[in-house]
């Protein structure tokens, strides 16, 4: 890779910068804060690469034309927050049931319906657990920093062509909106996992080619189904976590994205004071890197979940420790901005329990 | 004695019976885009886009690329198909549920941006695959499951008319309605389809094709009873004819 110098940039154009050095071609979306910048951005950038870019009617019609183009095998994305993330569920659950890859990108605002246009962690049931109908599962990568935003993106297009299968980057308002230094660099020529080989581009003179998410005939569907799960089963190892002064530490605080952040400068401080507390930040929520809390649990580490939600990812780290350990939660409720003050006192109460 | 072959299904029509009912319009709408893909000599560039309802099993009948949209989505997933690989040709083929009911705001939108796509529109006011059901296209006085006195306008509203709304679309290049209950129509009907493919293959635009079709099943008729239907009852409610044509305006 070949690395140039800082940029300062706000988290939504290092996403728009992070798509297109990833070899995003087609872009799809319609406005919705806080992500507008995004498709501002690229409604003049997709030119520059030849690429296209679709103001759709709606999210519902930008994930489908997500589809159609990922269907073409080209490098796609959409982008939206969080009411039109929903809107898109349906085309989301299309594309893992087709196998088709495609980035969707959710800058994370506050719920449940209009909620407002601040930061939000709520939406990480709906990016885990599919979000749409079916069994299915996305990969969801989750930013926290303006860099990570840019180097996320990257990663997640070429693990939706590894996998042939949505990949989901849940940034949130704060990694959005906020502006910092940004290396940009440029990957490897993109490698699309033999796209060529099951993609619909014509026949010409090959058997051709169809892409479907409907079985009826008996047993296709439970067989499809299989399919996916040991699909998702081999996504496992993809699972990562920024782990950070665990080592000796008596509570292992979890959390996520931006929240993930500005815990850490909490945990920074209360290290400076002699507190044992560390942090682990997944990076990736599915898979989640339930391996690193079990290792860590194992050791006897007491954990606390914090989240700008009313408490979702702390399922996933109580099923990470089961058997062995729990987690405590504190949340930080969406519609208020959280400073690393905000989390001293429950970080010291839980230590001190 | 020899035999003399004098009829025969273009290459591109896989041999295998359908799953339509007797009197069903399906596979003639499908053998005349076979045919017209066919003499156009677009068979391997094509991409077809299927939809939900009876027709979405077009791909068992049609040896082309094919992708499955969602209910009423196939605009937009022909959008961005063709967005991806411009230089090929992608058609959707819909039913009347799927493009003016759940699809609306797909098909207005593909046709108003002036996508290079082609639709074939199956209106049967009827939707089929379910069963039945009052469709947007269902005529006043029509009976269906979901309204089995007929439809009733104060209640449910008039039949929805597409073919005057997508051609009154800046975007659109050519949108005719056409039948297929009598050999005459059925001819027009392919030229038709070929008109609204040129446009796309020459860059024109968006071409639109509506088929007043036959729903024997659903209208509980049989299958000459379903086509004098069309006649009697469709065409005077749904005229037929040329809505938009780019490259005839301003000619008359």
């Amino acid at each position: 890779m070949s690395k140039t110098k800082r940029i300062f940039i706000k988290g939504n154009e290092a996403i728009s910068r992070g798509a297109l050095a990833a070899g995003c071609t087609c872009y799809f979306g319609y406005p919705i804060t806080p992500q507008n910048d995004i498709p501002e951005f690229l409604s003049t950038k997709m030119a520059t690469v030849n690429g296209e870019f679709v103001q759709a009617e709606s999210e519902v019609a930008a994930a489908n034309m997500l589809l159609g183009a990922a269907a073409g095998g080209v490098r796609a994305m959409t982008t939206s927050s969080s009411p039109g993330v929903s809107l898109m569920q349906e085309a989301i659950s299309y594309m893992a049931g087709s196998e088709l890859p495609g980035v969707i990108v959710n800058v994370n605002r506050g719920g449940p319906g209009l909620g407002d246009i601040g930061s939000s962690q709520g939406d990480y049931f709906q990016s885990t657990r599919g979000g749409g109908h079916g069994d299915y599962r996305t990969l969801v990568l989750a930013p926290g920093t303006c860099q990570e935003a840019y180097d996320m993106m990257i990663e997640a297009f070429d693990l939706a062509f590894k996998y042939r299968n949505p990949v989901l980057v849940l940034a949130d308002a704060i990694v959005g909106q906020m502006k910092e230094p940004v290396t940009p660099w440029e990957p490897k020529a993109a490698d699309n996992h033999g796209a060529e080989d099951w993609c619909i581009d014509g026949a010409q003179g090959r058997e051709k080619r169809l892409l479907k998410s409907l079985f009826l005939e008996d047993g296709a569907l439970a067989g499809q189904n299989r399919n996916l799960q040991s699909k998702y089963e081999a996504m496992q190892a993809e699972a990562r976590a920024d782990v950070f002064e665990c080592d000796d530490a008596d509570l292992v605080v979890v959390a996520f994205g931006s929240i993930g952040r500005i815990v850490k400068s909490t945990v920074r401080r209360l290290r400076s004071e002699g507190k044992k507390v560390g942090l682990v930040r997944p990076l990736t929520l599915y898979p989640f890197p339930s391996e690193v809390l079990r290792d860590l649990a194992k050791q006897g580490k007491r954990f606390l979940t914090i989240e700008q939600n009313c408490g979702q990812m702390v399922d996933d780290v109580r099923l990470s420790v089961r058997g062995i350990a729990d987690s405590e939660f504190h949340g930080h409720m969406p519609g208020d901005l959280p400073g690393s003050d905000d989390f001293i006192a429950p970080i010291i109460k839980h230590l001190e329990d | 004695m020899s035999e003399k072959l004098v009829f025969d299904a273009p290459e591109i029509m896989i041999d295998r019976p359908t799953h339509y009912c007797p009197g069903c319009h399906h596979g003639v709408a499908h053998r005349l885009v076979g045919e017209v893909l066919t003499e156009m000599g677009l068979v391997d560039d094509t991409l077809c886009v299927g939809s939900i309802g009876c027709s979405v099993f077009i791909y068992n009948y049609l040896d082309v690329d094919a992708v499955e949209a969602p209910h009423g989505r196939a605009p937009a997933v022909a959008t961005g198909l063709k967005r991806a690989h411009k230089d090929k040709f992608v058609f959707t083929y819909q039913g009347d549920g799927d493009l003016a009911s759940i699809g609306l705001a797909e098909i207005v939108h593909a046709a108003n941006r002036g996508e290079k796509i082609s639709v074939v529109f199956v209106n049967n006011t009827v939707y089929g695959m379910t069963g039945g059901q009052m469709a947007p296209t269902t005529l006043v006085g029509q009976k269906s499951t979901t309204c089995p006195d007929g439809r009733c306008a104060d209640e449910h509203g008039q039949a929805i008319r597409m073919s005057e709304i997508i051609g009154g679309l800046g975007g659109t290049a050519y949108c005719e309605r056409v039948s297929l209950d009598s050999v005459k129509n059925i001819r027009r009907a392919k030229k038709a389809l070929r008109k609204a493919f040129e446009m796309q293959i020459n860059g024109t635009g968006f071409g639109f094709v509506e088929m007043l079709s036959a729903c024997p099943t659903n209208w509980k008729m049989d299958p000459v009873s379903a086509n004098t239907r069309i006649t009697e009852e469709m065409i005077p409610y749904f005229p037929l004819g040329v809505f938009k044509d780019v490259t005839k305006d301003g000619e008359e």
